[in-house]
C-alpha cells in the first residue's frame, strides 16, 4: 500500500487544494493539501495525495530507478 | 547494484556471525521477493518480513464488523486489498452476492468523483486501513463529512512490541520509506537497534542492507536515512497536524500481537458523528459471529511477527492460495504468504 510515484505540478487548480500533476506524460488531478507547493514543483504522490515535495534531481533519480526496475523485470 | 553487493559480501565475511534483518513494510517485502534479493545475499545475512502489511495486521473483529455493516445495507468503500479478506462469515467480495454495496478505490478522492459512489457519499462508510501513510487521506475525508470505520495504525509501536517481546532475534530493521515520510525520524530513535529507512527500488534496499551491516560491524545502533530523496528528519508536519486534528492515539488490537499500546488512530470526540463505530453501535455491539474453523488454522499472526515462514503453515499453497485465500497474509499483494506464493 506504500507505493508512491514522483510527478511535476503543471497547474494549480484555482480555489481548491488540487493541482494537475504530470507523471511522465500522464496528467492527473492530485490533492495537494498535505504539501506547500507551487507550479513546477515536484512531488511524490501516494493514493491521490502528494505526500512530500521533492527536489527535481531527487524526483528524476527516483524516476530513473523505477524505469530501470521496469526494464529489469521484463 | 553489483558494487553494493560486493561491499555487502565483504562486510558479511568480516562480521562472520549470522545477521537477521527485518523489513517492516509490505512494499519492501514485495520488492525484495520480486528482485530475488534474498537469493543474492551472502548466506549469513537473513531477511525476514515483519508486520508491514496493513491488511494482514487488521484484527479479525474489525473485518467481521465491516462485513456486517455491508450486509446490513450500508454502502462500504475501501481499498482493493481488503475485498477478498475472509471474515468469519464471508468476505466483503462475497457480501456483494448477498446484495451488499461494496466499492473499492485507489484513492479516497474517488468518493467525491466516482459517479457511482458520489451520490451515496453521505450514507456510506469508508473502511480506513493502513499505517501513517494513508491516515492523512482518511482524516481529510472525515473533515469533508464522510463516515469512517478506522483501523488506521501508528506503525512505530509495533516495531517496539517486536523488540520488547524478544521472541525473535532481530539485528536491524529496514524501516518503512513512506510511513517515515509522514512521521519523520524521531520516534525510531527510542529503539536501541540498528535501523535504516529505505526507498523501494532494489538499489535502495541493497544500500539499506549495506548501511545496516556497517552499523552492525561497528557496534552502532542508530537510525540512518537511505531515502533522503523523500524522507526528512521531521517528516511531513502538515500531514501530522491533520492526523492529530482528527484522530487520537489509542491502544488497539493487531492480528498476531493482541493489544499494542498507543498504536491506533481513532476519531476524536469532535468528529464522532462521522465515527462508524459510534454511529452504528447498535449493529456492532454484541455482534456474535461463529468462528470459522478454516480461519482458526490460519497462522498469519505468526507470519506477521516473523516467527514462522509462510511455508511452515500447512495450509500454504495447498488449500490457501491467492485465488482462494484462507487468511489475510495470502490476500494482500504485500502479505508475506502472497508474496512467497507469487515469487516461489
Amino acid at each position: 500500500m506504500c507505493l508512491a510515484i514522483p510527478g511535476k505540478i503543471i497547474k494549480l487548480l484555482p480555489n481548491s487544494s488540487y493541482g494537475l500533476v504530470d507523471f511522465n506524460g500522464i496528467e492527473s488531478k492530485v490533492n495537494l493539501e498535505l504539501v506547500k507547493v507551487k507550479k513546477n514543483d515536484w512531488v511524490i504522490v501516494h493514493a491521490g495525495f502528494a505526500i512530500e515535495k521533492l527536489k527535481e534531481q531527487d524526483a528524476r533519480q527516483t524516476i530513473n530507478l523505477i524505469n530501470k526496475d521496469g526494464k529489469n523485470s521484463k | 547494484m553489483e558494487k553494493i553487493l560486493n561491499k555487502i559480501n565483504q562486510l558479511a565475511k568480516e562480521i562472520k556471525k549470522d545477521v537477521t534483518l527485518m523489513e517492516v513494510c509490505g512494499t519492501h517485502t514485495e520488492a525484495i521477493a520480486k528482485h530475488g534479493l534474498k537469493k543474492i545475499l551472502p548466506p549469513n545475512i537473513k531477511l525476514i518480513s515483519g508486520p508491514g502489511c496493513p491488511v494482514c495486521v487488521t484484527e479479525q473483529r474489525d473485518i467481521d464488523n465491516i462485513i456486517e455493516l455491508a450486509l446490513q445495507g450500508i454502502p462500504v468503500v475501501t481499498y482493493g486489498d481488503m475485498l477478498k479478506v475472509p471474515g468469519n462469515k464471508m468476505s466483503l467480495e462475497q457480501s456483494i452476492r448477498h446484495g451488499a454495496k461494496v466499492f473499492t478505490v485507489y484513492s479516497t478522492e474517488e468518493i467525491f468523483t466516482n459517479p457511482v459512489i458520489k451520490p451515496l457519499n453521505k450514507g456510506l462508510v469508508f473502511f480506513g486501513i493502513g499505517f501513517d501513510t494513508t491516515t492523512p487521506m482518511t482524516a481529510s475525508i472525515i473533515k469533508k463529512g464522510i463516515t469512517v470505520y478506522s483501523t488506521h495504525k501508528n506503525f512505530f509501536p509495533a516495531m517496539k512490541a517486536l523488540i520488547v517481546n524478544q521472541k525473535i532475534k532481530i539485528d536491524g530493521f529496514i524501516n518503512p520509506g513512506h510511513v517515515s515520510a509522514i512521521i519523520g525520524l524521531k520516534h525510531y530513535q527510542q529503539l536501541k537497534l540498528s535501523q535504516v529507512i529505505a526507498g523501494f527500488e532494489p538499489e535502495d534496499v541493497l544500500m539499506a542492507i549495506l548501511m545496516l551491516l556497517k552499523q552492525i560491524k561497528d557496534g552502532q545502533k542508530k537510525v540512518e536515512n537511505q531515502y533522503q530523496r523523500v524522507v526528512t528528519n521531521q517528516g511531513n508536519v502538515q500531514a501530522q497536524k491533520l492526523i492529530n486534528e482528527v484522530f487520537e492515539i489509542k491502544t488497539v488490537y493487531w492480528r498476531g500481537f493482541g493489544p499494542i499500546p498507543d498504536s491506533g488512530y481513532e476519531l476524536r470526540k469532535k468528529y464522532q458523528q462521522f465515527d462508524a463505530k459510534i454511529k452504528y453501535r447498535k449493529i456492532l455491539t454484541g455482534l456474535k459471529i461463529k468462528p470459522s474453523p478454516k480461519l482458526k488454522l490460519c497462522r498469519c499472526g505468526e507470519v506477521i511477527k516473523g516467527l514462522i515462514d509462510p511455508a511452515d503453515c500447512r495450509l500454504f499453497s495447498k488449500s490457501c492460495q491467492p485465488e482462494n485465500p484462507i487468511g489475510p497474509c495470502m490476500v494482500s499483494r504485500e502479505g508475506a504468504c502472497n508474496v512467497k506464493y507469487r515469487f516461489k
